[in-house]
């Protein structure tokens, strides 16, 4: 610090600046603005009203938005790294606070009303937690796999704004949280958490969409999942066996030999075979035989798949289990994205007419202010979670893919800025930002294009609102303020 | 501090995860925006509702100008659910003359409707009488949700002419399937010329394309209405019938079972064409169709049936005249060859009666007396002439081949729906019925004189008429002589010629002229007026002798040819010949002659007793 005295002027500031993200930034509040005066407009030229409501209120958002950007430049990046953790101690205290003192609104109780304003702390949460995970990384020689308490403090920080934004019964606002997992993963975590994510959702999705059909007596996604459960046994024995490959081929000759006697049985002598205890038996005797090597060759990495096989097989017949306790809406939302239900009245209906309006865009679209489906209203919440319906419909494939391709480059200049921070701080700091904007990118177009459940998220820069807006704003230039003192904080 | 380069490398993995995504993402939407056209049609269904606009049918004018079918405004009752709020049930009873009980069960009948909405416009009550509807235009105000719709009905201006005007009904699932034009609750023509000439008379509907929002509230009209399309009116018709007379003829009928056709013999058109028992056309308007409708069906001498284009009846001695034209045609007589009558034919122990007069006769005398012996020995001369055909099937083939000149045997295609062909059987029909070979002359001899298997529809008699009044020529009947803006089918405007010679028809007009002046027909005899006619007697086996005359005035200039059919009426010379001169004498002269005077009345006033139908025993 001392080496660089040179005295920090404002115009040094501006001119470390990355402007790249501030143009995409720009660029996407803009569209953004333009979209909802569209979604918000009205073929009936009386309620000209309605577009002074959204679009007006809009353009204030967006200017105080800019003031704020513009504070938060001129903040000693210190500042944020010295308060932190009583940043994110205040706004963990707002969340508590919160369910008590706001007003129900639609069943969630996560606004908070300030005279002409209401806004939702769970978005300055974000924020909030970032800097308070960037702190903790930023600690003397922290290392996330060095001991399990560092796993245990970076889960803490995480999922105690979950479980306060559970509270106020905002589940989507909770959900972008575990966006972080991606921060831990670049941090160290094993990429296998990732891994069982992934198969988590897959075994989840497969098991639901997949349960009518059925396989040697067995529901067709159970059994496939457990011939998938079965083969990634049989790799992680060839991957974590290292040199011993006679463990994983005497294994793939026992599930030849098991496989050749189930397709005699069955097609051969007509004797029916139980699919689900074989397979159990099958997936059983595979483990057993590994544990028995694991112990004789005294390799116990070769428990991993014994583990893996256990807890999958358990996760698979809890499954059904797990989606019975989700509320009725929230099954539906899953079935209507499996394609297991219409429901065009209920559930469905969102997606159908999200659809219909992107679908009816076609390759240049309708045109501005010329789309139907979002003027005469059959977009529920078209100018904010469903605003991209506007932009389909509108602006057509080209609109759509302009607005995927600003976000990929803003995410990916993200990426780049966080590997470029000299400071574990920076760089976790960014990282997160990278991550929530991820999230809310998958989900939100994945929601209004049909590929992922409703789960009311906006899509950020777009989406009418205050809070969204301003909880993104506050997450950018934070990180352009981190980013633009890196090369003066070259060390501690 | 030290840079991990190994866990630098997982920025790949996050990058390459957000790239599948987006990816996965751009493929969905090249799908949904450009690939699949199914989204466009949805947005489309969605916003735009296509209201259709309904033209004014086509108004329908007698021979003479006069108005007979005309459109009226009807009013429906229409009501958006939820718009309305609740009201006073008895006062709304009261404007619309109804029982509280009514309202509640059309307001049930309305929810079971499988397209009601409760954003959208249902209709509760339709067919307003213009004084209900004025009750409640000016009590509307207090039904809010509620306001009326006005559409057309059909109204004639005569009750009369039921089987030639037709009505329109809504069309049904097969006229959708059918025909394109046709969308639910759409109107129909149902029978006469409201079917046959539908597509003269429905018009073009029009269109426009009004703009709806989610909840089924319309925003507005598209583009302004560019894009909307006006509604063509239907074309109007002018009938060749003319209404008086029809009204009259039908009036004649009252009381008994039976047709009575008229044609003006130079030009095919048809004058009148009544049927009876008829019905008031009425009846089949409006709010009431639907019940009227099943109880005409249901009633036993079936009102319904159009007996002038739907009866097939035996022709009895009206079918002389196409005996004596083909027997003089196929050489087989000449016009003064004499067949001998000793009260009857006699072949065998074969006999055909018949009544006294002179014998023997030639052809003229013989249709002035109606004689039946002349006719049998003409047939069997020709049938059995094997010289000359080979075989009695071919001669009898040669037969039934002039007949279907004729206008015998098929439809004459009449321009309304419904016309039967009659029946003239061919020898493959005897020879399948009697065996080949196994039948002659003598087997079959009825047919010459209008019997046995041989059926006619009071319309083909009355063209026979006409075509002995123009000497050999006739053009298929019609009922619509003009078309607004077009022209009528080129079938109802050119002349048919049955292969006949012409100077034959001169000997049979000659004879039918001698039935009036001193034969069967005495009693159409008009002063005046030449009539040329001939009866017909028609056993039959529903009981009494069906009640026959066909004939035509004057005999050198003809104007009108007729056909009067009276079921079960006995002699032809009772029923048939007093209305089809009747009629003749109406139309010629516009009003009956007072000697006359005391035959209109009786029958106007005589009725037919009809056995009611025995119940089948199932």
């Amino acid at each position: 610090m001392r080496l660089l005295r040179r005295n920090p002027s404002e115009e040094s500031i501006f001119k470390n600046l990355d402007w790249l993200t501030i143009i995409l930034y720009l660029a996407m509040v803009c569209c953004g603005a333009v979209s909802i005066y569209a979604a918000s407009y009205d073929f009936d030229q009386a309620s000209m009203f309605s577009f002074a409501e959204f679009s007006g209120k809009q353009m204030r958002w967006i200017l105080m938005a800019l003031g704020i950007g513009l504070v938060l430049l001129l903040i000693e990046t210190r500042i944020y790294e010295t308060y932190a953790y009583l940043i994110y101690a205040v706004m963990i205290l707002l969340l508590l606070v919160t369910p008590f003192v706001a007003p129900d609104i639609k069943g969630s109780r996560s606004w908070i009303v300030l005279g002409p304003m209401s806004l939702q702390p769970a978005e300055f949460a974000k924020s909030a937690t970032a800097l308070a995970l960037a702190r903790l990384f930023s600690g003397y020689n922290f290392k996330l796999n060095a001991k399990i308490g560092n796993y245990a403090r970076a889960l803490l920080i995480i999922c105690l704004p979950i479980l306060l934004i559970l509270l106020q019964k905002e589940t989507g606002s909770a959900l972008v949280y575990l966006a972080l997992f991606f921060v831990l993963y670049r941090e160290g975590m094993s990429g296998l958490v990732l891994f069982a994510a992934a198969f988590a959702v897959t075994i989840f999705v497969v098991s639901i969409k997949y349960s009518e059909a059925l396989v040697l007596g067995t529901p067709a996604g159970q059994f496939w999942l457990l011939v998938a459960i079965a083969f990634i046994i049989l790799v992680m024995s060839g991957i974590y066996g290292k040199n011993r490959l006679e463990v994983c081929r005497n294994l793939l000759l026992g599930y030849i030999g098991c496989a050749a006697v189930i397709v005699i049985l069955e097609a051969w002598a007509k004797v029916p075979v139980p699919g689900l205890p074989v397979m159990l038996g099958i997936i059983g005797a595979a483990c057993a035989y590994l544990a028995f090597e694991a112990m004789r060759t005294r390799l116990p990495r070769l428990f991993v798949p014994v583990a893996t096989a256990v807890l999958s097989v358990v996760f698979l017949f809890s499954v059904d289990m797990a989606f019975d306790k989700l509320q009725y809406h929230q099954q539906m939302r899953i079935k209507v994205v499996l394609g297991l239900e219409q429901d065009l009245r209920g559930a469905g209906y969102n997606v159908n007419q999200s659809k219909i309006a992107i679908g009816s865009g076609g390759l240049t679209g309708k045109g501005f202010l010329e789309g139907t489906q979002t003027k005469l209203k059959y977009v529920p919440e078209q100018h904010t979670d469903f605003i991209f319906c506007t932009i389909g419909e509108e602006e057509g494939f080209w609109g759509t893919t302009l607005v995927e391709l600003m976000f990929i480059a803003l995410i990916l200049r993200i990426i780049h800025i966080a590997e470029r921070q000299p400071t574990a701080f920076g760089r976790v700091y960014a990282y997160c930002v990278a991550s929530y904007l991820i999230f809310h990118f998958c989900v939100n177009i994945g929601m209004v294009i049909g590929l992922c459940p409703v789960i009311g998220i906006p899509l950020p820069f777009f989406s009418y609102g205050g809070s969204s807006l301003w909880g993104f704003t506050i997450l950018l230039f934070i990180l352009l303020r981190i980013d633009a003192s890196r090369k003066r904080v070259l060390s501690y | 501090m030290r840079k991990d380069y190994n866990l630098e490398k997982r920025k790949f993995v996050i990058a390459g995860f957000l790239l599948l995504i987006a990816i996965i993402y751009g493929i969905r939407l090249f799908n949904l925006q450009i690939a699949d056209d199914k989204y466009k049609q949805s947005a489309d269904t969605n916003a735009f509702l296509r209201k259709t606009i309904y033209p004014s049918r086509g108004l329908i004018y007698d021979r003479n100008g006069e108005l007979v079918v005309y459109n009226q405004a009807a009013y429906d009752v229409m009501l958006i659910p939820r718009d309305v709020e609740p009201f006073d049930t008895a006062d709304f009873c009261r404007a619309l003359n109804i029982t509280p009980e009514d309202l509640s069960r059309r307001f049930e009948d309305m929810r079971k409707n499988p397209s009601y909405s409760s954003y959208t416009p249902q209709r509760l009550i339709s067919h307003l009488s213009a004084e209900d509807y004025g009750r409640l235009q000016e009590r509307l105000y207090r039904f809010p949700g509620f306001y009326i719709q006005s559409r057309t009905l059909r109204q004639y201006a005569h009750p009369t002419g039921a089987n030639v005007l037709g009505n329109i009904r809504e069309a049904n699932a097969t006229d959708i399937q059918n025909d394109p034009y046709y969308a639910p609750g759409d109107y129909t023509g149902d029978m006469g010329v409201e079917k046959s000439y539908e597509r003269h008379l429905r018009g073009i509907k029009g269109v426009e394309i009004l703009i709806r929002d989610a909840r089924g509230r319309i925003q507005g009209r598209y583009d302004e209405g560019r894009q909307d399309v006006p509604p063509t009116a239907g074309r109007n018709l002018t009938l060749s019938i003319d209404i008086r007379l029809q009204e009259y003829a039908e009036s004649l009928l009252v009381g008994k079972r039976g047709a009575v056709v008229a044609i003006e013999p130079s030009t095919g058109e048809i004058l009148c064409l009544a049927t009876s028992p008829s019905y008031d056309p009425r009846l089949l308007v409006g709010r009431e169709r639907g019940a009227n409708y099943r109880e005409l069906v249901n009633r036993p001498d079936w009102p319904l049936f159009d007996r002038s284009i739907m009866g097939a009846y035996p022709p009895g001695s009206t079918f002389k005249p196409t005996q004596a034209l083909l027997l003089l045609q196929e050489g087989i007589i000449t016009p003064e060859t004499a067949y001998p009558c000793s009260r009857g034919y006699h072949s065998g122990n074969l006999t055909v009666g018949c009544h006294g007069h002179g014998s023997p006769l030639p052809v003229r005398p013989a249709l002035q007396t109606s004689c039946n012996a002349f006719f049998c020995y003409g047939f069997k001369a020709m049938i059995d002439r094997r010289g000359k055909y080979g075989s009695s099937s071919n001669a009898f083939e040669v037969w039934k081949n002039h007949l279907v000149t004729m206008g015998y045997g098929y439809r004459l295609g009449i321009d309304m729906p419904g016309e039967v062909r009659g029946f003239i059987p061919n020898s493959a029909f005897y020879d399948k019925y009697h065996g080949p070979g196994h039948w002659s002359a003598n087997s079959i001899i009825s047919v010459s004189i209008g019997q046995g298997e041989v059926l006619a529809t009071p319309v083909q008699i009355a063209n026979l008429a006409a075509t002995v009044a123009n000497r050999g020529w006739f053009i298929t009947p019609h009922v619509v002589k003009g078309i607004q803006d077009t022209v009528i089918d080129e079938q109802y405007r050119t002349p048919r010629h049955p292969d006949i010679d012409a100077k034959f028809y001169d000997i049979v007009a000659e004879g039918m002229r001698m039935a009036v002046t001193g034969g069967t027909c005495r009693g159409a005899a008009l002063s005046g007026i030449e009539v040329c006619g001939k009866t017909g007697t028609a056993q039959n086996p529903h009981g009494q002798d069906h009640s026959a005359f066909m004939g035509f005035a004057p005999y050198h200039d003809p104007k009108i040819a007729v056909c009067a059919y009276v079921e079960n009426a006995g002699f032809g010379a009772t029923f048939g010949v007093p209305i089809g001169s009747l009629v003749m004498e109406k139309y010629l002269n516009d009003s009956i002659a007072p000697e006359r005077k005391y035959i209109e009345a009786r029958m106007l006033n005589t009725s037919v007793y009809y056995a009611p139908p025995k119940k089948k025993s199932k």
